[in-house]
């Protein structure tokens, strides 16, 4: 919403600066975006009068002015303008000066004449032949007889382009204060000053608008109120230059003095207003009802619209001629030659108006106020103050008398008065007589205890919404400050803690952590080569997504991950080691909520990595969990991922992780050009399985012993299988097994391997014989060579 | 007997003043102290001297052997640390060349202002709690006083899964959500994604987090509320931080406040991020709607409350200095790793 401060001015007097306004309306609760001052850019330009006119010596479309600029001398001005003649007024933009486009004008010459700075266009100030409608375009702007015309005069104040104007972020609750009138008593109750407000009166004319209009209203639970009036006689001109410029200021373009009254009636009340011509009002009958199964209307902007029968028209006996609220027919405009009007100044229902301008892809001026929901007490108000401004244009004959369906009028809001209620909510002090003060400022009506809200506002239903009144005139700022008392005991979840541990172990690994959406492109399972009946692709999908790219809820975060990787290789990063700890999304039906779990997800690619370099992030994130008990054997038939490079890990016979090689096919499709590695860790179960009880165990008191036995084996023999046959044989001696060398080559001979192993043997209470240690080592050798394998020398 | 003495006390200390090595003193210590050394044997000949003689001679040949003794443990001391100093020459290397690389992981950008609003609030003895992304309907809109065809509903503001089944807009819903699983006296905040049906842009994602708080007890007003975010602005922005709370319009707070601090790159002189005002806008608040608390199954005439909902980009963006919000979800590790 734009203010005219010259507007403003005409209900309540403010003496302050543009800035502090600004934050005076601001902290009380009427939000100030930016104030601007009309013409701002302009400097130098004044108003100066033609004394003589000859054509150039040397061009024939230049001409030499003499103007008195009210500088004392007279200067010379070439122009190349042909609507200039002695006598004029014009806006002279003298030496030095700034136009509109911001250009600088500075005396130069033309053709060997010199010329001391420029006549104006209306464009080269700023505005258009809207704003002056007896101006041409391409020529320069005379000024009419509605200018000041004394020489020297700063244009903007001679031709009235020095209002302020300030914009308004209004909150959709507040739409009385989407016109001058709602501003102004916020104005006025801000800085404790009168708010003068004026009720329209309307000539009697002749003759009975009954004889001209009949209303009926078909669809009351959308139409609430509707008043119609008719001029006769239309003299269709140009409005005087004061409303020109006031519709200017709020950024509404004049039209003619008809369009332009209903434009100012809707910025000064908030009520937007429809003008028909009664020439097309078949029946001299205005009908509000819901469209009829198809119908159509062809809409002021030319467009014919399919209307549906859920949409309010406003209709006459044979057609609709507007969408109630959102726009008018082709032929309920104004004409040149109109010569009879209805003014509609109705009430409708907010959410009816929205859901057609919606239906209909047309979001109006007159729209967005109705869909707020007006007040329909003031619809009569609004037309009488239209009717009154006709009389003050001249604009034509009011016919007598005004048609009013107002069926059910509205219940005002009635409220107990409850300052102490108030005081304590907001933890102020505010005495009742104050608080009944302010919110007498504000149009309410305090006595007996009781308070009734004003009809325009429409937010008013409980005691909070009082109190709100009475914070922000008192001053939110002014309210005491105070800490929360009580005592602060928050704790951290066990999950909490948990997810902390994850993060914080994946990030001393090296990783580095992603933030993904949590949407993903149904193609991405194609992507992973997820078969096609897999459960995974049973997702929650958007009705109405932006996209296809977005258009599904993940249940996997792999592809995530892989588009990650695949923008830093593909933007030449080297290397990547990245962790998210993402949730995933299982449907659990149309019409149940789907469960949200997370999943941590690993990736890295780069010259340095492997593999190994990933399972051992994956080894020590289940060893920072406290699992020491879990399998790790080959996975296959991962779809994404590498057949021959990829583990799975379980614990108690379920996965809990997975991690492996990307499949190259899946690279390609990601555009990755090297290998890369990705783990998957279902955090659900491995928060179930965790165990981060520690408890202390002594140091050992006994020294161990250590033995090193290296085997051949077959070359697909996983190692872990030998190492547990190991652990298994040797029992609770054996401190610890480690392998330290895997060899493959002409000495062990082919499809053969050597692995050596390294076995630490302790007791807790002696020191090992050497009996002791030869007997495990038997036992450790025994189990290897049942599995196939052979002691090397 | 005594010349004798005198004499080996000379040669020794003659010959300690020539050794250079450990070695050679090693020797020269066997040759007058060690048992068959110099001083030994004229020790073994004390058995002809008179017993007048005997004690002089006694101490004067314990007199010899202490000065050698000592000699030689301040020679070695000395040979030791001579030949350290050598060593730690010979050892020196260039500690200008660069040091190995030590990989650890970056937290993300997100993450580090999060963990930094969930400790102060933690602080303040706020639990911290999360609610479902994928939301029914009624916890996102209706039960926070946002009726059918309010203009939020709109399918190009928010994702429908079903007609009852949204991707919540807010983390508001977790409001109702609390209200309903725990009894006041109630703190908690609850960060989360939420999403908008907003194209992405340098400002606008259509998924972003956010940070709902809420407080219920009995006699909690708009004091309380100005006390906790005023306390919040001064924890992230300084002490020095000043708060404005400017009326403003949500359909589940009433009084509803928007939450602005002095900018705290300027200091509220007015700059470029504040667009000369002094003030930037962090949040938003206010009382919680008496509807919205019986929703939660909370009796709106013994308690009240104050709700408060913060954009995390938004804060990050301001932290960091970050004018394009796709950086946070692009995850560019040359990105990643300035953090």
């Amino acid at each position: 919403m734009n203010l005219s401060k010259r507007w403003l001015a005409e209900f309540v007097q403010v003496e302050d600066t543009d800035r502090n306004f600004a934050e005076a309306l601001t902290l009380s609760g009427s939000k100030v975006e930016s104030y601007e001052h009309e013409g701002a850019v302009l400097e130098n330009i004044v108003v100066g009068h033609v004394e003589e006119i000859e054509r150039h010596p040397d061009s024939d479309h230049l001409w030499v002015c003499k103007i008195d600029d009210g500088s004392g001398e007279i200067i010379q001005i070439i122009t190349g303008a042909q609507n200039v003649s002695k006598g004029d007024y014009v806006p002279v933009a003298r030496h030095k000066s700034v136009i509109a486009s911001g250009d600088k004008i500075t005396a130069g010459k033309l053709r060997g004449l010199e010329s001391r700075g420029m006549l104006c266009s209306l464009s080269e100030l700023g505005l258009t032949v809207h704003d002056f409608p007896y101006a041409i375009e391409d020529g320069i702007f005379i000024l009419g007889d509605d200018c000041d015309k004394t020489v020297g005069t700063d244009i903007r104040t001679a031709i009235g382009y020095d209002d302020t104007i300030v914009e308004f972020e209004i909150t959709s609750n507040r739409p009385d204060c989407l016109s001058i009138i709602g501003l102004a008593r916020e104005t006025a109750a801000t800085y404790n000053a009168p708010l003068n407000l004026h009720t329209p009166e309307v000539k009697p004319g002749d003759e009975d608008v009954n004889s001209y209009l009949k209303v009926d209203i078909e669809a009351p639970d959308k139409c609430y109120r509707y008043c119609g009036a008719v001029v006769k006689n239309v003299r269709v001109a140009p409005s005087p230059r004061w409303m020109r410029e006031r519709l200017r200021a709020c950024g509404v373009r004049p039209i003619n003095n008809i369009v332009d009254i209903t434009n100012y009636v809707m910025l000064e009340y908030g009520q937007p207003m429809h003008a028909f011509d009664l020439r097309f009002l078949e029946g001299n009958h205005v009908i509000v009802r819901n469209a009829k199964a198809g119908e159509s209307i062809t809409t002021l902007d030319g467009e014919e619209r399919e209307l549906g029968t859920e949409m309010l028209v406003i209709a006459d006996e044979k057609k609709p001629v507007a969408v109630a609220g959102v726009m008018g027919g082709e032929y309920s405009g104004i004409m040149d030659d109109t010569n009879t009007i209805v003014f509609e100044s109705a009430c409708f229902n907010g959410v009816a108006v929205r859901r057609a301008a919606k239906g209909l892809g047309m979001r109006t001026e007159s729209s967005a106020r109705f869909e707020k929901q007006l007040n329909p007490d003031d619809c009569d108000t609004c037309l009488r103050r239209a009717l009154e401004l006709v009389q003050l244009l001249d604009a034509g004959n009011v016919v007598n008398g005004m048609v009013d369906n107002y069926a059910t009028p509205k219940e005002p809001v009635v409220l107990p008065f409850e300052p102490e209620w108030t005081n304590k909510f907001i933890g102020i002090d505010v005495p009742a007589d104050e608080q009944a003060e302010i919110l007498r400022k504000i149009g309410f009506t305090v006595e007996d205890g009781k308070i009734t809200a004003p009809a325009f506002r429409i937010d008013i239903e409980h005691q909070a919404d009082i109190s709100e009144e009475i914070a922000r005139f008192y001053g939110y700022n002014n309210i005491p400050t105070r800490e929360l008392s009580g005592v602060a005991k928050a704790t951290l979840t066990p999950r909490q803690r948990f997810n902390n541990l994850l993060e914080k172990t994946a990030m001393s690994c090296g990783l580095s952590e992603t933030q993904t959406f949590s949407f993903i492109s149904p193609k991405a399972y194609d992507k992973i080569r997820l078969p096609k009946d897999s459960e995974r692709r049973n997702c929650v999908t958007i009705m109405n997504p932006l996209g296809e790219d977005t258009s599904v809820m993940r249940t996997t975060a792999v592809p995530s991950m892989l588009e990650v990787l695949g923008r830093n290789y593909s933007r030449k990063n080297e290397r990547a080691a990245l962790y998210e700890l993402a949730t995933v999304y299982k449907s659990n039906g149309i019409d149940k909520l789907p469960d949200e779990n997370q999943n941590l997800i690993l990736g890295m690619y780069g010259k340095d990595y492997n593999y190994y370099s990933l399972k051992g992030i994956v080894e020590k994130i289940l060893s920072a969990c406290g699992i020491a008990e879990y399998d790790v054997e080959p996975k296959k038939d991962a779809p994404a991922f590498h057949p021959g490079r990829t583990a799975m890990f379980t614990v108690d016979g379920k996965m809990i992780a997975v991690c492996g090689e990307v499949h190259p096919a899946v690279l390609e499709n990601y555009g990755i050009g090297t290998r890369a590695y990705i783990a998957m860790i279902d955090v659900e179960y491995l928060f179930e399985k965790a165990d981060l009880v520690r408890i202390y165990k002594a140091l050992p008191k006994f020294p161990a012993t250590t033995r090193d036995l290296a085997f051949v084996v077959d070359a697909d023999m996983p190692v872990l299988k030998i190492e547990k046959a190991i652990s298994a044989a040797t029992g609770k001696i054996l401190e610890n097994i480690e392998l330290f060398d895997v060899y493959q080559g002409a000495q062990v001979g082919e499809n053969k391997k050597s692995v050596a192993f390294n076995l630490r043997f302790r007791s807790h209470d002696h020191t090992l014989t050497d009996d002791e240690c030869n007997s495990a080592v038997k036992k450790a050798i025994k189990a290897a060579e049942e599995l196939g394998a052979t002691l090397r020398g | 007997m005594r010349q004798q003495l005198e004499e080996i006390r000379k040669n020794a200390e003659a010959a300690l003043g020539e050794v250079s090595s450990l070695e050679e003193l090693d020797a020269i210590r066997v040759k007058y102290l060690g048992k068959k050394g110099e001083l030994t044997a004229v020790l073994k000949q004390m058995g002809g001297l008179s017993p007048e003689e005997r004690p002089v001679v006694g101490q004067i040949a314990n007199e010899v052997r202490e000065y050698i003794q000592s000699e030689v443990d301040n020679k070695a001391a000395q040979l030791k640390s001579a030949a350290m100093d050598a060593q730690l020459l010979n050892e020196t290397i260039d500690v200008t060349l660069p040091g190995e690389e030590c990989e650890v992981g970056h937290r993300h950008p997100l993450s580090i202002v999060l963990d930094e609003v969930k400790e102060i609030f933690q602080g303040m003895g706020f639990d911290i709690i999360s609610g479902p992304e994928v939301e029914l309907d009624y916890y996102n809109f209706e039960a926070l006083n946002i009726p059918k065809d309010h203009p939020a509903r709109d399918t190009q503001d928010t994702f429908y899964i079903t007609d009852n089944i949204l991707l919540r807009t807010q983390t508001s819903p977790c409001q109702i959500r609390a209200m309903e699983e725990r009894k006041p006296p109630l703190r908690v905040i609850s960060p989360g994604r939420v999403y908008r049906s907003d194209a992405v842009d340098a400002t606008h994602s259509p998924l972003f987090h956010q940070i709902e708080g809420l407080v219920v007890d009995e006699g909690i007003t708009m004091s309380d509320l100005k006390g906790t975010l005023d306390t919040l602005a001064k924890k992230l922005y300084g002490p020095e931080t000043k708060t404005r709370f400017r009326p403003h319009h949500f359909p589940f707070t009433e009084p509803s406040c928007e939450v602005d601090v002095s900018c705290f790159k300027c200091g509220g002189v007015g700059c470029s991020m504040c667009k000369g005002e002094g003030w930037v806008e962090i949040l938003g608040a206010g009382m919680v709607h008496p509807k919205v608390l019986k929703n939660g199954g909370i009796d709106p005439e013994k308690y009240s409350g104050f709700a408060f909902g913060l954009g995390l980009e938004r804060l990050v963006m301001f932290r960091f200095g970050l004018d394009d919000m796709r950086m946070l979800y692009e995850n560019d590790v040359r990105f990643l790793e300035q953090f």
